[in-house]
């Protein structure tokens, strides 16, 4: 951290205070940025998710000289981007990994991940309270650690390899059915953390 | 509006992966600019991308990246475009469109060059090449497609009029999201053309002798 106050007790304790950063207050730093630019909470909110994204471009299979490069990308367009940024509607990490997801994707098909964009979260209807995210991206965290294996696998090569369904159904050697059985299993329980009501309609 | 078809949990999941087709995900996100109840669902699919992107093991960064990015900062102010899109001027934006499908569809949906495949059936086809299908369909009312399966995941949303099928009625917005399990005959049962944006992950398998030797021609 560039921005430390003197003083070695302080330092100390904001060592501390910086490894046990839960996820809300990253949403706390990002909403500060997105109300106000200012480098040195920009600085923080780098040295924290920078390498996070680049290990998530790698994963994808981009090249480490390309995934350097994107994530530098990315990480500006944190900063170009963070007056969109709304903490009562997604945790930073959700808001930074959509930013990742679209960059990557686009340069990897050299065309636009279509969205429905990240603006128009504002105007999605009965949303949580504010900080509610956060705490809730805690208790997914701690969900997909208790995902039966066969189901977590499914998660990771769709969202670290960008795997199809058809793809993934032929590396197992599953039928296409079962994969997405399994990724409807997961995503029951991974939702059912949030403590919201059924999704299944 | 009234939506009564929904995404699939699966799809849905995968779209958030950032691992769906380029035409199957043009279709979920126009599906979602209609639907608040998949957003919703869709925030929920993200935010496990945001916690899997928080759970990874860190790969270091140059060390120079943060000075770099700082020193372009000054340059870069923050992207206010952003938050009032001006690709269209409001005037021309057509309703029926939804805007993921914005970027590729200039004008209206009757301006397009539609393709004849048999009389009461046309498409258009969406500029990119890919493993599956990913066009526009416009059927005329009582006609119906082609009893078909598919190898794999098949995505049809209805933009105009509306197709009944095996299982249920599709109107504007509704998405009809199908595997390999089903065997299925849409038949458009509105006054006007029903049009649909579809996208599928593997080509069609026609069921019917007559799709069997249409195929080659449509490439369907």
């Amino acid at each position: 951290m560039k921005s430390k106050p003197p003083g070695d007790d302080v330092d100390n304790i904001i060592q501390l205070k910086h490894a046990e950063m839960a996820s809300a207050d990253w949403s706390a730093l990002l909403g500060r940025l997105a109300s106000k630019p200012d480098k040195s909470v920009y600085a923080r909110l780098f040295n924290h998710f920078a390498p996070k994204v680049k290990a998530y471009i790698v994963r994808l299979g981009v090249a480490l000289a390309t995934a350097e490069e994107l994530t530098q990308e990315v990480m500006l367009s944190v900063w170009r981007k963070a007056h969109l940024y709304h903490p009562e509607k997604a945790a930073a990490s959700t808001w930074i990994f959509t930013l990742a997801r679209n960059q990557s994707i686009d340069w990897m098909r050299k065309q636009k991940y279509p969205q429905y964009s990240l603006d128009e979260w504002s105007e999605t209807a009965s949303e949580p309270g504010q900080g509610e995210q956060s705490v809730l991206s805690d208790r997914v965290a701690n969900a997909i650690k208790l995902l039966p294996e066969n189901q977590a696998q499914v998660i990771y090569m769709s969202y670290f390899e960008g795997r199809s369904h058809a793809d993934i159904a032929s590396r197992l050697d599953i039928p296409l059915g079962s994969v997405k059985s399994r990724i409807r299993l997961a995503s029951e329980k991974l939702k059912q953390s949030w403590g919201g009501d059924a999704y299944e309609h | 509006m009234n939506i009564n078809h929904h995404l699939d949990e699966a799809t849905l999941m995968s779209y958030s992966a950032g691992s769906l087709s380029q035409g199957m995900a043009l279709v979920v996100a126009a599906h979602l600019s209609y639907c608040s109840e998949c957003r919703e669902r869709a925030r929920l699919s993200d935010a496990v991308g945001g916690v899997l992107l928080e759970s990874l093991e860190e790969q270091s960064v140059a060390d120079d990246m943060l000075a770099s990015i700082l020193s372009q900062l000054d340059q870069s102010p923050p992207d206010l475009a952003d938050q009032q899109p001006v690709r269209t001027p409001p005037s021309f934006i057509d309703p029926e469109i939804p805007a993921p499908l914005r970027e590729y569809v200039d004008g209206s949906l009757d301006q397009l060059p539609w393709k004849r495949i048999v009389p009461g059936v046309a498409y258009y086809d969406m500029p990119w090449e890919g493993r599956g299908v990913s066009r526009l369909l416009r059927i005329a009312p009582g006609k119906s497609m082609l009893t078909h399966t598919h190898h794999g995941n098949e995505l049809t949303l209805v933009l105009r009029g509306s197709f009944s099928d095996e299982v249920g009625r599709f109107q504007v917005g509704d998405i009809a999201d199908l595997d390999d399990q089903i065997e299925h005959q849409p038949l458009v049962d509105s006054q006007e053309d029903c049009i649909c944006l579809i996208a599928t992950d593997a080509p069609l398998r026609f069921t019917t002798l007559f799709g069997k030797l249409v195929q080659p021609m449509t490439g369907f």
